[in-house]
Formats: structure tokens, sequence, C-alpha cells
């Protein structure tokens, strides 16, 4: 996503328990883990690097309520006002009539809403360049990544003794 | 792990596999040239497509009087294939949708293939109506925006119109869906690859990294997903059956139709399901990962939904019996006994009948039982809808407008085409797709790998946890 160019020193582990507990190091040694990458989620990752949950669902909440109320306004409207049309010698205001209609449009705005928030929140779009630190992530190496643009010598060998002292199966660097 | 784990697990992941092996065994499927069965699978699909392009431009251009549905008959093949369809979609929402939410692991094998099945099936399913419309180049005139007519609306109080928003929800929310949880492992596509083929994952893989965040609200996404789709796809064969249900018709008007409508539609899909899988998992050398533990699963699923669907035909019978109504009761004799009895036994063998045998475990866990009640299934549940449509028609409130139903060619040739273009769409899919979701099967194999659970546990292998 970041325009600039970021030095990068990441290392890859081989299996998620090491990863886990590499974080768990780090965090001790109070180093500030840029982003970690691995091929599946990985459950109880997240507390360890303090992420907090997603408010995703809240949003589908919202934008389910919207269509609701877009679906249901709109179809008063159209057989009240607009377009009044006599069924049967039914009421014109047929709410029974409109709740699988309005059903349906809840549904699909909370889906289309979510969808198109987490590729926008994720930077993710069709042609959008995956900054990828190494093939092997989506298969079957968990990475651990720093961003070492700015860092002084003596803080990159620290990291690489974090990462050998943690079990790190490869560590590299590189420009993303 | 801070979920629920069922206390007896099973093994649900054969054959020792590494990380990286399940990467192998899944995509090398559609690294490697087809193999000849793909390429004459494919060529016969290809050449029912062009039966079905050549069948609905002749419907087109000369009319609905090419079919067989006549005045009294007004819905016959056309409306029976369309619930037919979205029926077998129904599976696939269930597989992915409903089993999330009961976390029900062994859906992780299935599921991906379940759901491309559903929205194939689903666009199979759409062209019936659009057809059936007869002025297809006006169908936009369903979709309700502002227009220059007057302005004419479509009618909201119309089950036909809930139909439309229906089938058109689900269609986007399942493609939604599906494609969501595509995206890492079109990732991992992609990191194999080099050269155009990189390029073209790429972007199809919309710039997936598989960072914390991303997997985080990943799962965030994938479950709300599935939370909207469980009562979507309940909702969707409800109003199908609203179709029926909400008309005057003896024999339609029944309170009973949505559920059991739901029922079948589970049952029938999973009847499809199965067709595809045992037929995929041989052919892509699946074994592993479509076990003899998922057969079975989804079998139990079947004689649960058949006799589920076995319980409504009797409840019809005895509430047509004991309404003490003259018309209905002579709806449901007709249905039994009438000129169409054959469909109704054909029904009751294929649907009641046949899933039976599956109570018996050894039926349950053979392979080539469930292929062949499968596609016995798949019959009878075509035949379910064909007498609830057709046999109910036929004798109406009139007995000099009772009439008999033919198809002709015009709609049998629609109706395989369909089969056509279905198995047409999934063919390329297994191609171009991995057919079992990489990442989730890769998420439990610590949990349900035979080198980790059961009698094969591999106590200091490299099972760490």
């Amino acid at each position: 996503m970041a325009a600039q160019s970021n030095k990068v020193l990441y290392g890859l582990y081989n299996d998620e328990e090491d990863l886990k507990s590499a974080v768990k190091v780090a965090n001790a040694a109070h180093l500030d883990i840029m982003d970690v990458f691995t091929p599946f989620p990985v459950h109880g990752l997240d507390p360890l690097l303090g992420l907090k949950e997603s408010r995703l669902h809240y949003l589908g909440f919202i934008y389910g309520a919207i269509g609701a109320t877009f679906g249901f306004l709109t179809m008063s409207w159209i057989f009240t006002r607009d377009w009044p049309i006599m069924v049967g010698g039914k009421p014109y205001w047929s709410v029974p009539a409109f709740i699988p209609i309005t059903f349906e449009m809840t549904v699909l705005f909370a889906a289309w809403g979510m969808t198109i928030t987490f590729y926008t929140i994720c930077g993710m779009w069709p042609g959008v360049k995956a900054n990828t630190l190494d093939d092997r992530i989506t298969d079957d190496k968990f990475c651990m990544a720093f961003d070492v643009t700015s860092a002084s010598d003596a803080d990159m060998d620290g990291i690489k003794g974090f990462f050998q002292k943690t079990n790190a199966a490869e560590v590299n660097v590189k420009t993303i | 792990m801070s979920q629920a784990i069922a206390p007896v697990r099973h093994v649900l992941i054969e054959g020792n596999k590494s990380y990286h092996q399940i990467t192998e065994d899944l995509v090398s499927p559609t690294e490697k040239s087809p193999t000849r069965e793909w390429i004459v699978a494919f060529g016969l699909s290809a050449a029912f497509l062009a039966l079905y392009v050549f069948a609905i431009v002749w419907t087109v251009w000369k009319g609905i009087g090419e079919w067989g549905a006549n005045r009294t008959i007004n819905w016959a093949w056309d409306i029976t294939n369309f619930v037919w369809w979205i029926g077998i979609g129904h599976a696939g929402t269930l597989i992915s949708a409903i089993l999330l939410i009961f976390r029900q692991r062994w859906r992780t094998g299935v599921n991906r293939a379940a759901e491309a099945m559903t929205i194939f099936a689903v666009i199979c399913a759409g062209q019936f109506p659009i057809f059936h419309m007869g002025r297809v180049w006006l169908a936009f005139f369903i979709m309700p925006f502002p227009n220059s007519r007057g302005p004419l609306w479509a009618n909201f109080n119309s089950p036909l119109l809930w139909d439309v928003f229906a089938i058109s929800t689900y269609f986007s929310v399942s493609l939604l869906f599906w494609y969501t949880g595509l995206v890492p492992d079109l990732a991992t596509v992609r990191d194999r690859a080099k050269g155009f083929r990189r390029k073209v994952y790429d972007t199809f893989s919309f710039g997936w990294t598989g960072s914390a965040k991303h997997w985080q609200r990943w799962e965030a996404l994938s479950l709300v997903l599935a939370g909207i789709s469980t009562p979507l796809v309940l909702s969707v064969h409800t109003i199908v059956s609203f179709d029926f249900a909400t008309s005057v018709i003896p024999g339609w008007h029944t309170t009973i139709f949505p559920p059991y409508f739901v029922a079948g539609a589970v049952f029938s899909g999973f009847a499809m399901v199965q067709t595809l899988m045992v037929i995929t998992r041989k052919v892509l050398n699946l074994q592993e990962y479509i076990t003899i533990n998922h057969i079975e699963s989804m079998n139990k699923v079947i004689v649960l939904t058949g006799t589920i669907v076995g319980v409504a035909y009797l409840t019809e019978l005895f509430m047509a019996w004991y309404s003490g109504y003259i018309y209905e009761q002579f709806a449901f004799y007709n249905r039994v006994f009438g000129v169409y009895w054959w469909a109704y036994f054909g029904m009751m063998f294929c649907n009641v009948v046949s899933p039976q045998v599956f109570w018996s475990r050894k039926i349950r866990r053979s392979i080539w039982w469930t292929f062949f009640l499968s596609i016995v299934i798949n019959i009878g549940m075509w035949f379910e809808r064909f007498v609830i449509i057709a046999t109910t028609l036929a004798r109406d409130f009139l007995p000099s407008s009772w009439s008999y139903y033919r198809p002709t060619w015009v709609e049998i040739s629609i109706f395989t085409g369909t089969l056509g273009l279905f198995f047409f769409c999934y063919l390329i899919f297994t191609r171009v797709a991995p057919v079992v979701a990489i990442a989730e099967v890769k998420a439990i194999l610590k949990i349900a790998g035979d080198q980790y659970i059961g009698e094969k546990a591999n106590k200091n292998g490299n099972g760490k946890h």
C-alpha cells in the first residue's frame, strides 16, 4: 500500500507455533513488529500482536439497516404516492407483502457494503500489486517483518539476533 | 485453541500432510495440462451448451408456442427446471454458511466446490423464468427503477417479484462470499506462477499478502456473510415456494410449502454435491481431502432431509383428507392416481424410499452406492417439482379445459442444455482455481490431520502443540 519504498528485514518460520512464541519474545524485548504474514489465519495471534477486534460487523449492521430502510420506504412511497395500485381490494400500504423484499434488500446492502469496505480498508483491488516479501508465505512459511528503513546497524544486528534466538528458518532483507 | 472443538475428532485430512504438501496437492491440478477425461467431458458439455444456445435462439425467434406448455398447463418444464436448479444451489450455501456457523470442520473439504456449484446452478435456474417471459428483450421491466413508462413500477405485492429480488440477492451474495474465500488461495496460485500466468493471478488475487490484520478482517467478513447467508438461503426457497403457496390453486396453496421446499432443496443440493464430489475427488486425486468421512457426513444429511421431505409428502396427503374439502381432496387424489401417477410414484420411490438405505453405515461409506443414489435423488427431486407444477395444473377447475402436457424437443434441449452450461462452468472452475479451500484446510490440519489425531498420531513428529 505504501507509496514510498521501505527496507524490510524479515524472518521466516516453519510453524505457526514458532511464530507465536517469537511474537511473545519480540513483545518482551519491545521490538516494533511491522507486520506478520501467514498462509492461513492463525488463531491466538491477534491478541499477541495487539490487534483489536475488527469493527467490520458493526458496519455490516449499519449497511443492513440502510438497505432495510431504503427498500421499505421506496416500496411505501411507490405504492402510496407515486403509483398506487389496487390489488384485490387490499390496502395500498400492504406491509406484510413488503417484508420479503425488505429482507432481501437488508442482506444485499449488508453483504455488498461489507465486502466493498473490506477490500477498500485492506487496500485490495484488481490491479493492486502485491508487495509480498516471499513467495512461500502463501504456501508454508510464517513471516515476521520489521521496518528497518531508518535503523542503525546495531538495531539490524539486534533484530537478526532475535530471529536467530527464536529459531527463524531464514532471515532476509527486501525493499518493498 | 479458543474455539469449541467436538470431543470426538474425526480425521479430515489423510496422508500425513505438511502445509507445503497441501499446497502442492491442491494447486497442481490448475498447473498441469488437462487430462483426456477432462477434455472429453468439456467437449461434451460444450456440445450441450451449444444445443442450449440453439434452442434458446429458436424459442426467442419463434416464441413460447414452441414449448409444450398450453393454456391449462401454463407452467411446466421451465418452472420445474427453475425450481430444480435453485434447489441444487442451496447445498452450497448450507455447507459454506450454516456449517461454518455450527463449526462443522468437515465443510472445509467440500465448501469451495459446493459454493461454485451454487453459483453455476443459480445461473442455470435464472435462464428459465427469463426466457419464459417471452419478449425477453423487455426483461429489464422487472427491475423497479424510475422510468418514462408512466412511471410503471413492478408489483411489489407479487411473489414473482419477490423471487426476482431473492434470487438476484442470493446470486450476488453467494458470489461475494465465494470469491472472497477464494482470494487468499488465488494468491497461493499466483506465488507459484511465473510470467503471464502470474500477472493474471495477480489481478484476480487483488494484491493479497496474508497480513495478520487482513486475515482478521477476512475471517470477520466470512463469519458475517455466513450469518446473513443462512437466513438468505432459507428465504430464497421459501419465496420460491410462495410462487405456489400464495396462489389459490388447490394443491398449491398450502402452508407446509416453505419448510418442505427448503428441506427438498437441501436434499437435492447435497445429492448434486455428492455426484460432483465423487467424480472430482477421483479425477483430481483429492481422496485425502474429500475423504469417505466427508461423503458419509453428507449422506447423513441426505437421509435426514429425505425423510423430512417424505414426512411432508405424507402430511400433504393427510391434510388434504383431513380438510374435508372435496376440491383439495380431488387435487391430491389426482396427484397420486391421476394421469401423471407415474411421476408421483417415481418421486416417492426416488426421494423417500431410496435414501433410506443410507441408514446402513456400509452403504453410506460406499462410493458406488453414493454416486448411484445421488443420481436417483436428482431425478426424484426433478419429479417432485414436475408433480407439484404440471400435475396440479393438468386438472383445474373446469373439466372442459383439462389437458395433458408433453415437452417438445425445444424444452428438452433447453433443459439438457442447462446441464451442459452447468458442467461447462464447473469444468472451467476446476482448471483455474483450487477446488478445495487451501487456507481453510491448512488451518484445520493440526486438529484434523491424521498425523496429529487418531490412531496414527505421531507423538514425536512435527505435531508440536
